[in-house]
């Protein structure tokens, strides 16, 4: 390799370690500022709920994602580490300990190693679907059992704690909320910036190995089974530190939160945001917890519409969110984005059309179902809609049914057009 | 003492065999597909749902037919159009997407049917007492799970071993790509093996739903115990999956008869723990109480001890 090459690949690894420096602070400027856009009490618990579930959601995504094991208990470790800091905060709070309470998510991010590695041991010896099933038997026992040791657990009502009477450092005494906020979002980000640091050393890489071709890296002497073993427990580490943030944050847990629940949605934000890449599950925790937020207060069956999202996912876009805008990467640097926006707009029209009406039949349906309270009147975008009349029906049907059929008229051409751009796309850059 | 052994075991060998009638079918699509079913138990809740509904317009012996045959039809299109599509993104996205369906089902069913449980109850014809053990009336619906159980797995053991259809099914366990080339649909006979995989499912849920609690959360906590039988009778083997049903059964109908707590068993064996130790709560505990967690216990048991499972003949 010549010299002037050589300074070349220095100089743009120097470039990409400058825009990696700035690509942080400029996260850690959007949690700073954020709270000045949003200053309402809905939003600051909104963002905070998002900071935790980003930690939580990245830490899943070291399994999924990095180390290709699909867990369906992971929510043992945010659930156990989140009651680990509330005991622990309560017994501080007792014997009047001077513990400021920006350590005590150390407590949970101890806990969640701690147990990492005693269930890490039983259920890592294998990867794939031994591995899901084993850690989702896991996450029913310790489900079960937190319903069955009322001490520890406190049972459905749970265990309380108060976060404002630890030792106050600086004057701060994590009354309010904002205060809260920031030491949740500084945990967040030391949280990010140590599990993207992680990606990138040696163990980061052999992770990916395992998940690619376990045979091969154990054939060039790795030892998949500790491979796993090791991301198992770092996982487990950073849910612990959600789940303690969690504990801080509501200053109750209950057994709730260490059941399937958690477990399941934690899975769902990660794909749906995108395992294979490391924004991908950030995406995911903020767009579901938003949607939680507010589909919750528009709609009973907002969890349908999330479980019917997921399962679009995994047909048709099992690279998430992020994996689809990753796919436009080379399109939008050949700047031929603009090619693809009729087609995008046509597909997108009529596919909103689609789910208007069946999300109109859905919320009809459940208007008139046992399951349902309110009656039959309800509003549908604004729109005063009655259940039990023909009208809205016929109008749900004439929209999902063309619409439907439209929608997949459109897709091959969507196809075509995105294949024409990306081909010209390649070409361009290789001239 | 004589009687509670006896009630026991006929409640356990009763679970055991509904349990077997889903994990049976969950063990034939896994060995011919390689998929984990996640939302098994999920067609079983449907089942009891449409065995109710069906039964208040029907009544009972038409439900109890028809409702698994829709069920199953219904995990045919689940397969042909959901699966198969899925299958190109590897075992990872199949169990993905069984999952999101058990999501989506559950939540339909809460929808439809609401969170609270329905009435649906024992038909007229089977609600009397079959016979009487020392003082405990064993009702005739239990009786009659238990034989139809019995009656589907023989049906099932005799069409696998000893039909045509049977033969191709056991074939494209194995060799699928050899029984292809022999002419026979593979994909056909996926789609049909899942179909009749939930429909029996189905008929658990319809006979079970009386019995038991008919309610949206009944899947979500049957599936993981399903799937700890599979797991423990070896993944991929029927007989495997019939032994850990029955020891699952069994196991837990007793404990949930035991009254003795976790502290008296140890006291048995000379071990006290002190009153105000951490986590001397555990010794309050009676075994009746941990019955749920028994399953999940014998899990770790066995993959710390067995780790392919009773009857497996390959590494999970």
């Amino acid at each position: 390799m010549s010299a002037a090459v050589q300074s070349g690949v220095r100089r743009t690894a120097r470039g990409r370690g400058w825009a990696r420096t700035g690509l942080w602070l400029a996260v850690a400027a959007v949690f700073l500022l954020l709270p000045h856009l949003f200053a309402s009490g809905t939003g600051l618990t909104t963002m905070s709920l998002m900071a935790i579930m980003i930690i939580f959601a990245l830490s899943y995504n070291m399994l999924l994602g990095q180390t290709g094991m699909l867990s369906f208990g992971h929510a043992v470790y945010y659930g156990l580490g989140g009651f680990l800091v509330v005991h622990a905060m309560n017994a501080i709070i007792g014997a009047h300990l001077p513990v400021p309470l920006v350590l005590l998510p150390l407590v949970g991010g101890a806990a969640g190693l701690f147990f990492g590695i005693i269930f890490g041991s039983v259920s890592t010896r294998r990867g794939g679907t031994a591995f899901a099933m084993i850690s989702l038997g896991l996450g029913e026992l310790v489900g079960a059992s937190a319903l069955i040791l009322r001490d520890f657990f406190g049972g459905e009502d749970g265990i309380t704690t108060n976060r404002t009477k630890l030792l106050h450092v600086a004057g701060l005494n994590f009354g309010p909320q904002l205060q809260v906020y920031y030491l949740i979002a500084g945990w967040c980000l030391l949280c990010m910036m140590a599990m993207y640091a992680l990606t990138r050393t040696p163990f980061g890489r052999i992770c990916n190995a395992v998940r690619d071709n376990p045979e091969r890296a154990a054939f060039i002497g790795y030892n998949t089974q500790s491979v796993r073993f090791i991301a198992f427990c770092l996982a487990g580490l950073f849910a612990g530190i959600a789940g303690g943030l969690t504990a801080i944050n509501f200053e109750i847990m209950n057994a709730a939160n260490v059941g399937a629940a958690p477990s399941g949605i934690v899975l769902l934000m990660t794909y749906i945001g995108g395992v294979g890449n490391f924004a991908g599950p950030v995406i995911g925790a903020i767009l579901i917890t938003f949607l939680q937020v507010m589909l919750s207060d528009a709609t009973e069956i907002w969890q349908l519409y999330l479980g019917l999202l997921f399962i679009v996912m995994v047909s048709f876009a099992p690279g998430g969110i992020a994996g689809l805008i990753a796919m436009h990467a080379p399109v939008w640097r050949a700047r031929l984005l603009h090619r693809l926006a009729p087609a995008y707009a046509l597909a997108l029209l009529l596919g909103l059309v689609t789910f208007a009406g069946a999300a109109l039949a859905l919320e009809m349906a459940y208007r008139l179902s046992a399951g349902s309270e309110g009656g039959t009147a309800f509003r549908f975008l604004h729109v005063p809609v009655e259940a039990a009349s023909a009208a809205p029906w016929s109008l749900a049907v004439l929209l999902a049914v063309p619409g439907f059929i439209g929608f997949r008229r459109v897709l091959p051409i969507v196809g075509n057009v995105w294949a024409t751009t990306l081909a010209e796309a390649r070409q361009g850059r290789g001239r | 003492m004589l009687e509670l052994i006896i009630v026991s075991t006929l409640n356990g060998v009763l679970y055991g065999m509904l349990l077997f009638l889903m994990a049976s079918g969950l063990t034939l699509i896994f060995s011919m597909m390689g998929v984990l079913n996640f939302a098994h138990a999920s067609f079983y809740m449907l089942g009891a749902f449409f065995g109710y509904q069906l039964s208040r317009v029907l009544g009972f012996w038409p439900a109890l037919l028809i409702a698994p045959v829709l069920v199953g039809a219904l995990g045919a299109l689940v397969e042909r159009y959901g699966l198969r599509t899925v299958h190109r993104h590897g075992h990872v996205a199949e169990l993905l997407f069984t999952f999101g369906l058990a999501f989506v089902v559950e939540e339909v069913v809460q929808m439809l049917w609401g969170r609270l449980p329905v009435d649906y109850r024992v038909p007229p014809s089977l609600d009397f007492t079959a016979f009487t053990i020392f003082s405990t009336n064993y009702p005739a619906y239990k009786l009659f799970e238990l034989l139809t159980a019995i009656a589907i797995f023989a049906v099932l053991l005799l069409v696998l071993t000893r039909t045509r259809a049977g033969l191709i099914i056991q074939a494209a366990l194995t060799h699928p790509d050899m029984v292809a080339m022999l002419g026979h649909n593979v994909p056909r006979v996926f789609m049909l093996a899942f179909g009749v995989g939930t429909g029996l499912a189905a008929v658990a849920g319809v006979i079970a739903g009386p019995a038991l609690v008919t309610q949206s959360n009944m899947a979500g906590l049957l599936g993981p115990i399903l799937f700890v039988v599979v797991v423990v009778g070896g993944l991929g083997s029927l007989a495997g999956a019939f032994a850990a049903s029955l020891l699952i059964g069994l196991v837990q109908t007793f404990a949930v008869a035991m009254n003795v707590s976790i502290g008296d068993l140890l006291a048995v064996f000379g071990a006290h723990l002190a009153p105000d130790a951490f986590f001397a709560e555990i010794t309050q505990v009676t075994v009746a109480q941990i019955a749920p967690i028994v399953p999940y216990l014998l899990l770790v048991l066995i993959l710390i001890f067995r780790p392919r499972g009773l009857f497996g003949t390959r590494e999970t």
